[in-house]
């Protein structure tokens, strides 16, 4: 049964007070904790062997909703799980996945998931995904989340993925193919402290006529963490494709940003700014004679550029 | 009222010699007053405005607020007390809103939109178009200026310092900016410390001071100095005139 700290790793990652409404599956432990389709949204568990769900969301549903949170709690709990959407035409959702790991233990908890969402035409979908670890335990919390999605005709996706503090290590692997007048957005936010690590890894594939494609990585890294971004963006038609890179560095924390773009066609418009610095000594002066002290500049200055 | 009693700062040139950037001021500025600080630049104007913030630390003398010793406390003890300053370059912001900046200017998160909006009205702007904008490079200089300008009237502090707030504003929103200033010198709200060159603001002062070569040239009523002060400009540079004259 759910208790006080799954309800807590629930809040974290999901927003969630009690049981969604919609369809959802809550995965505990590595087990299916509860779940629930809908009319219009079947979620199923794999059958061919590998340990995950299938959700199947029909043609033309709008304004639903899926959750599919996974939280663990049990020191030393090692996972990798598949995870595959198939979204049909017309449709309008939002999907709200996420991890949350809680570890007392002395021993790594990682969660290893890989999505793969098939979207279908005219189809819009928001995609959440929020990482988040606690626990006073010496044992890591790791996340290795991979995404894949295939973008049909005027399909689009939002994609928005949340990693604020408490994950060890993580290495983020996402792919992305944008099919005709297809539109990908992806927003990522990272902030790592102490000796975390976080890797990510980004392609975005602009393969239809009229794609659109737009990549904003806002990050912080604290203390002695280390982060290392690989958005690349690919444009095979005429196309569109923006990577935009923003980290705020601080301590003795290392930033590495290594955008690239390649065009295959001649209308392939692709552009990348990627800047790396640390808090500016008069955005603190400032807020500070407004009546902050310097240390609550400098937390209204994270968060509002992680907003 | 504002005290300053004998304030010298100085910095170190490349070579180590002592530079004197304000030299022995001494000042006194009563409640409420509307005080314009002019005089060419370099001479220490920012300087001595900074210096009351606390943004920089003097070598020497006093600044006293309203009868406290306020020369060794931070910037936000400064704040707190009631001081205020608005930037003559204004900082941005990555990802803070207009909104953002005048809660926290405010002191409170429930800052109405209406409230806000007010703000930014005073300073000449369409207070719906910016309020949800980031303070960040899509902002011109003009626009980052005057929202600065906004956070300063949302403090609603004892002592308000503007520096330069004319820099890089258009006509029609410095018209109204002089309005705003006028209506609070008007309502005796704030003591209003002014650094600029602008005739139309220089005329809304009760006094002028006058800063040269990091120290006080003229202090005294605005019916006094103003005069002194366009006698000399109007003089013109002397190699200026020289050379006018030979042609």
């Amino acid at each position: 049964m759910m208790d006080k700290t799954d309800w807590k790793l629930l809040r974290e990652i999901a927003d969630l007070e009690r049981t969604p409404q919609g369809a959802y599956n809550i995965r505990r432990n590595g087990q299916l904790d509860s779940r629930a389709s809908t009319a219009n949204i079947d979620i199923t568990t794999k059958t061919d062997g590998k340990s995950g769900i299938d959700i199947r969301v029909k043609p033309g549903t709008k304004k639903e909703s899926v959750h599919i949170p996974v939280i663990i709690h049990d020191t030393g709990f090692t996972e990798l799980v598949y995870n595959d959407f198939f979204i049909g035409e017309d449709c309008d959702i939002d999907i709200v996945a996420g991890c949350g790991i809680h570890n007392t233990g002395c021993e790594t908890a990682q969660h290893d998931g890989l999505h793969t969402f098939y979207i279908g035409k005219n189809s819009r979908v928001r995609y959440f995904e929020r990482h988040y670890g606690e626990g006073e335990g010496t044992g890591s919390r790791i996340f290795n989340p991979k995404t894949v999605v295939y973008l049909e005709e005027g399909a689009s996706i939002q994609m928005e993925t949340t990693q604020i503090r408490g994950v060890d290590s993580t290495k983020r692997d996402t792919r992305i193919v944008v099919g005709k007048n297809a539109e990908a957005i992806i927003t990522e936010k990272l902030l790592t402290h102490g000796r975390q690590t976080a890797e990510s890894d980004m392609e975005i594939i602009l393969d239809g006529e009229g794609a659109t494609g737009r990549v904003i990585s806002r990050s912080v890294a604290q203390d002695q963490s280390q982060q290392v971004f690989y958005p690349k963006m690919t444009g095979n038609a005429k196309s569109f494709g923006h990577v935009q890179c923003d980290s705020i560095i601080m301590g003795e924390a290392k930033i590495s940003s290594i955008p690239a773009i390649a065009a295959n066609h001649v209308d392939a418009q692709l552009i990348h700014e990627a800047a790396i610095g640390r808090i500016a000594g008069d955005q603190l002066l400032k807020l500070m004679t407004l009546g902050l002290t310097e240390q609550e500049a400098e937390e209204k200055i994270l968060d509002g550029f992680l907003q | 009222m504002l005290e300053i009693k004998h304030l010298t700062y100085q910095v170190s040139d490349d070579a180590g010699a002592e530079l004197g950037i304000l030299n022995d001021v001494s000042l006194t500025i009563g409640e409420n007053k509307l005080v314009v600080i002019t005089g060419p630049n370099g001479g220490g104007k920012t300087t001595l405005a900074k210096a009351i913030m606390g943004l920089i630390r003097p070598n020497g003398g006093e600044i006293l607020w309203n009868g406290v010793d306020i020369t060794s406390m931070s910037i936000t003890e400064r704040a707190r007390l009631g001081i205020s300053y608005g930037f003559q370059q204004p900082p941005r912001f990555k990802g803070l809103r207009v909104r953002d900046l005048l809660c926290l200017a405010a002191g409170r998160d429930d800052l109405s939109t209406e409230d806000a909006c007010q703000y930014l009205t005073k300073v000449g702007l369409c207070a719906h178009d910016y309020i949800d904008r980031e303070v960040d490079t899509s902002l011109s200089g003009g626009e980052v200026k005057r929202i600065e300008i906004a956070t300063i009237l949302a403090r609603k502090s004892g002592l308000m310092i503007f520096d330069e707030p004319e820099a890089g504003i258009d006509l029609w929103s410095f018209a109204k900016l002089t309005e705003t200033f006028q209506a609070i010198h008007a309502r005796r709200e704030a003591t209003l410390i002014i650094i600029s060159h602008q005739e139309r603001i220089i005329n809304l002062a009760d006094e002028i001071i006058m800063i040269e070569d990091g120290q006080v040239a003229q202090h005294g009523p605005k019916e006094e100095i103003f005069p002194l002060i366009l006698a000399k400009t109007s003089a013109g540079c002397t190699y200026l005139s020289e050379e006018a004259n030979k042609a």
